[in-house]
């Protein structure tokens, strides 16, 4: 079953053409890991994707209903508020820089969306909120807040905090650039235990060992397009001149 | 002259500036946060008379804008106000003119809020108002309150202004005091009275502010 397909998305700022027609799926259970060079788009598809930002041109389908359509000319129209609001709960977002709440306890950031907009009991989300701190290694934290942690806790934080909610799709835009070398390895290996549990992943990284060992495809984007499509070995043993010195840079880090 | 007979002249002015002080920190701070989001307003016109009310309240003297106020029912309307509305007018006025201060003040806090904070809450799926009165303001209030806390201490001593419209203030009777006793002691216990009353303002602000240290 397809959770995401994307068609020929476009997205200008201003003059400047950044996403050139992007099309992708994503199946149940799949991870799509997006790589490419600096201010190739990456953020901008997850962007679009997750509809904090609007795309110009192109269709974007979650679990094959439409959150926007192409019209004859190519302009994208989104699904009614109501529509988009129920399609938005098929998925998450991890942030680059976390984007926890910093007045609220550990506890609370990952509680206060369940409750508040799937509507279920303080008792039941403070459970399910402690379940996903325990698996994440996080279980003694409940009542810190974030400025008492680790860039590598507070990432965690954020992936429980998205993992309440329950989404088929979780979406992470360079999930540990912001942490220190060290810091990263604890966040690389809570993702890979979702991966082992068959969470449907788009993961947008630098990080060219785990995105080799962990994917089941990978794209390589540059100019605003997808340059190469193909699964982790394919793009491992590329012909493609750019690709490989992309790699080459980033994979002996 | 005895204190006592001092004091109870003085009480009136003391209430009253402490009712000032209190009603006009009630009202302004939520017209404040309203003008403010008249002032960042998508749509120009209310952009427009927000910046032009904000700037008008921040530009001329309090004292004026009392008078304006004061004498507005009669010049403008031909009303003839009874002698309660002095009371109204003096509290209108400050309203008016301390909700314009801390509408910049609210502004400067909700745009220095990181974007990040509200696009987790987009992608969490909160509504606007849940992300503004949970997220946002929390933190703002946090942020702004030292501009607050310098804004409420002016509201203090600003409250002896309310002298010209001859509201029973404290000031005002300690002169009339000074005058007729020709002692300085009415004075010295305005001056008192202020500076206890600023003393108290201020602790309970660092209280405010000590009771937000949780979180950075
Ligand atoms: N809000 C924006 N306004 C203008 N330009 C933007 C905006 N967001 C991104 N860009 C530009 O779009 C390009 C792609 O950015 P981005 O998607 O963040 O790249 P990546 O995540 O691959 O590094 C960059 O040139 C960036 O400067
Ligand atoms: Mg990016």
């Amino acid at each position: 079953m397809k959770i995401l397909e994307i068609k020929n998305m476009k997205k200008s700022f201003g003059n400047l053409e950044v996403l050139k027609g992007i099309s992708l799926s994503v199946n149940e259970g799949e991870v799509l890991s997006i790589i490419g060079p600096s201010g190739s788009g990456k953020s901008t598809i997850l962007r679009c994707a997750t509809m904090l930002d609007h795309m110009d041109e192109g269709d974007l389908l979650y679990l094959d209903e439409y959150a926007a359509k192409s019209t004859q000319g190519g302009k994208s129209i989104y699904s009614s508020k109501q529509d988009l609001k129920r399609i938005r709960k098929n998925f998450g977002l991890v942030f680059q820089n976390f984007n926890l709440f910093p007045h609220y306890s550990v506890l609370k950031n990952i509680t206060e969306a369940p409750i508040l907009v799937d509507g279920i009991s303080k008792k039941e989300a403070e459970l399910r909120a402690q379940s996903l701190l325990d698996k994440l290694g996080l279980a003694d934290k409940s009542d810190a807040f974030p400025y008492q942690l680790s860039g590598g806790q507070q990432q965690r934080v954020s992936i429980a905090r998205a993992l309440a909610l329950q989404p088929k799709l979780l979406f992470f835009d360079e999930p540990t650039s912001a942490l220190d070398p060290e810091l990263t390895s604890e966040v690389l290996k809570v993702i890979k235990e979702l991966a082992e549990e068959k969470m449907t992943m788009v993961i947008v990284t630098h990080e060219m060992q785990f995105a080799k060992e962990l994917s089941d495809r990978i794209i390589f984007i540059e100019d605003g397009i997808i340059q190469v499509e193909g699964s982790s070995k394919e793009i491992f043993n590329t012909d493609n001149a750019r690709l490989k010195e992309f790699i080459g840079k980033f994979g002996h880090k | 002259m005895s204190i006592y007979f001092i004091l109870t002249q003085l009480g009136q002015g003391f209430l009253t500036t402490i009712l000032i002080f209190i009603l006009t920190l009630l009202f302004s701070l939520p017209l404040g946060l309203v003008v403010s989001f008249g002032r960042m307003s998508k749509i120009f016109l209310i952009r427009t008379i927000s910046k032009f009310y904000i700037s008008i309240m921040r530009g001329t003297p309090l004292m004026l804008q009392l008078i304006v106020v004061f004498f507005a029912p009669y010049y403008v309307f031909g009303l003839q106000m009874g002698s309660s509305f002095r009371f109204t007018a003096v509290i209108v006025a400050f309203v008016l003119n301390y909700a314009a201060y801390f509408a910049e003040i609210y502004r400067g806090g909700i745009e220095s809020m990181p974007v990040g904070q509200y696009e987790a809450c987009k992608v969490l799926g909160f509504s606007k108002a849940q992300t503004f009165i949970r997220i946002i303001l929390p933190q703002v209030f946090k942020r702004i309150l030292p501009p607050l806390t310098n804004e409420t201490i002016t509201l203090v001593k600003d409250t002896s202004l309310a002298f010209v419209l001859s509201v029973v203030e404290m000031f005002t009777t300690a002169k009339q005091i000074a005058a007729s006793e020709t002692t300085m002691l009415p004075l010295m216990i305005a001056g008192v009275f202020y500076y206890v009353f600023n003393l108290i303002v201020a602790l309970g602000l660092e209280r405010i502010e000590n009771s937000l240290n949780y979180y950075r």
